[in-house]
């Protein structure tokens, strides 16, 4: 059975199609890449997978629950790290990941057992006390990834990762998502097309709402007979849907 | 234990913010000690601290409304709430993790406040207890609107709103710095369909321990803390949804 399974996804607000029947299926461990310029429906699409909006129509499971009929069950299982990096800026690093331990209802020392792993293993401990504030933007998304992890979930929806982060600080955040990778299924979005090469294990590539292609970054160059992922990216855009 | 751990979060948000200190403590002293030093020198009664303290207090809760409103808009904009709404929190968690912090933070305002005019002069009676009880009360109204105008606003929105308007509405028309009736006409008639002046005059009243002159100001403050609770509760489970 796949992790995450879309059955006709779709969204309409009004007369705008956002999300057009997407069906895609999504094994568990993948990292799978959303590709699309802005518009294209990707930040929707994470809306519906992780319940934030309901679909218009269509559905989708997450292990095989549905984000409509059991949302709640959906919740427990996931976790998102969203394009702003959604931290509260008044509290320390460690204070941020005990409140979210403490919404998951993770108590006492199991609690510090996790806030204590995931400072380690996403190298916070140098501003451990520090206010989310006075972070800088690597150290932020950093902790927003982590923050979304202390509840162990099954499925991890990463909103733009790296936007905004300059080179080095990007690269560390590459080194952060391979290291997770093994754990969990991860939906990535991402403007960075040699991170989505990169990174991903599968890719989606998404225009008007619409799928266009799925498949791995050598099979999409392949596909549009390019041997340069951005250029193979372009034609697909270009060309509009299959 | 989720609603607690919420609760304890949107008080250290607000606590650590110097703008709590500066415009929730500092400002509302200021007006204070200014009115005070004019009743000095040209005495009015309005400017008695039996009759201004209340007016203080009232308008220094008119920044808990920003506080509140800044607070909610700006989890909005920074997706902090988009990430909540993914955790098993529910509307209820999220409504009293808001709330309830500002309660004791109103009570802590206005006892500064009280405190001050106990040093200028203010006669130590009951009647501070009372008057400091009906915080509770007030201060709900006041945060209501903070959380309704927060669900709808964008943080900038929120600091010209509840900043400049709220406040300045709650100074005008609370008859704090000059008597209502003494202008008459709409400006009378809109300022005592209004709440503010209900806060202060209840207030007043119970400073006096005059227990018979809370009516009919209470139904006004409890009648518009519920709407307006309502109202933000409303609104914002209608954005958990839509952003």
């Amino acid at each position: 059975m796949p992790m995450i399974e879309l059955k006709s996804l779709t969204k309409k607000y009004k007369d705008i199609t956002a999300v057009d029947a997407l069906t895609l299926s999504i094994e568990k461990g993948e990292l799978f890449g959303l590709l699309g310029v802005n518009g294209a429906g990707k930040t929707t699409t994470i809306k519906m997978l992780s319940t934030l909006t309901s679909p218009t129509a269509g559905d989708a499971l997450i292990d095989g629950k549905s984000v409509i009929k059991e949302p709640s069950k959906v919740k427990e299982m996931i976790a998102i790290s969203p394009q702003e990096t959604a931290v509260a800026e008044n509290l320390t690093v460690e204070e941020n990941l005990s409140m979210m331990a403490g919404i998951f209802s993770i108590k006492g020392e199991k609690a510090k057992e996790k806030v204590d792993d995931l400072i380690a293993r996403f190298s916070l401990e140098s501003v451990r006390k520090k206010r989310a504030k006075k972070l800088s933007g690597g150290y932020k998304r950093r902790l927003s990834i982590a923050m979304a992890l202390i509840s162990s979930p099954k499925v991890l929806f990463l909103d733009e990762p790296t936007l905004g982060l300059d080179v080095i600080a990007r690269a560390e955040m590459w080194d952060v998502i391979r290291s997770i990778k093994r754990d969990l299924t991860i939906i990535l979005t991402t403007h960075y097309l040699e991170e989505a090469e990169e990174m991903c294990d599968r890719l989606a590539v998404m225009k008007n709402g619409r799928l266009i292609t799925v498949g791995t970054a050598e099979s999409i160059k392949k596909e549009t007979g390019e041997d340069d992922f951005e250029k193979a990216f372009i034609n697909l855009i270009k060309e509009g849907t299959k | 234990m989720r609603t607690f751990t919420f609760l304890r979060r949107t008080a250290k948000e607000i606590l650590l913010d110097p703008l709590t200190v500066l415009m929730g403590l500092g400002f509302p002293l200021v007006v204070l000690l200014l009115l005070t030093a004019i009743q000095r020198n040209i005495p009015v009664k309005m400017f008695e601290l039996i009759e201004l303290t209340p007016g203080i207090s009232v308008f220094g809760l008119s920044f808990i409304t920003l506080f509140s409103a800044l607070l909610v808009s700006k989890d909005r904009t920074t997706s902090f709430l988009q990430r909540l709404f993914t955790t098993p929190l529910t509307a209820s968690d999220y409504i009293l993790g808001y709330t309830l912090p500002l309660i004791p933070i109103s009570l802590l305002q206005s006892a500064v406040c009280y405190l001050a005019a106990v040093i200028l002069g203010l006669e130590i009676t009951v009647g501070i207890i009372w008057a400091l009880l009906s915080v509770i009360v007030i201060s709900l109204f006041f945060i209501a609107l903070g959380l309704f105008f927060g669900s709808i606003l964008t943080d900038k929105q929120v600091g010209g709103l509840c900043g400049a308007l709220v406040t300045n509405l709650t100074a005008w028309l609370s008859g704090t710095w000059f008597d209502v009736s003494m202008v008459g006409g709409w400006f009378e008639t809109i300022a005592n369909i209004l709440p503010f002046i209900h806060c202060v005059e209840l207030q007043r009243a119970l400073l006096k321990s005059d227990f018979d002159g809370i009516f009919p100001h209470l139904w006004f403050v409890l009648g518009y803390a519920a709407l307006f609770m309502i109202a933000a509760v409303i609104v914002f489970t209608r954005k958990m949804k839509s952003d």
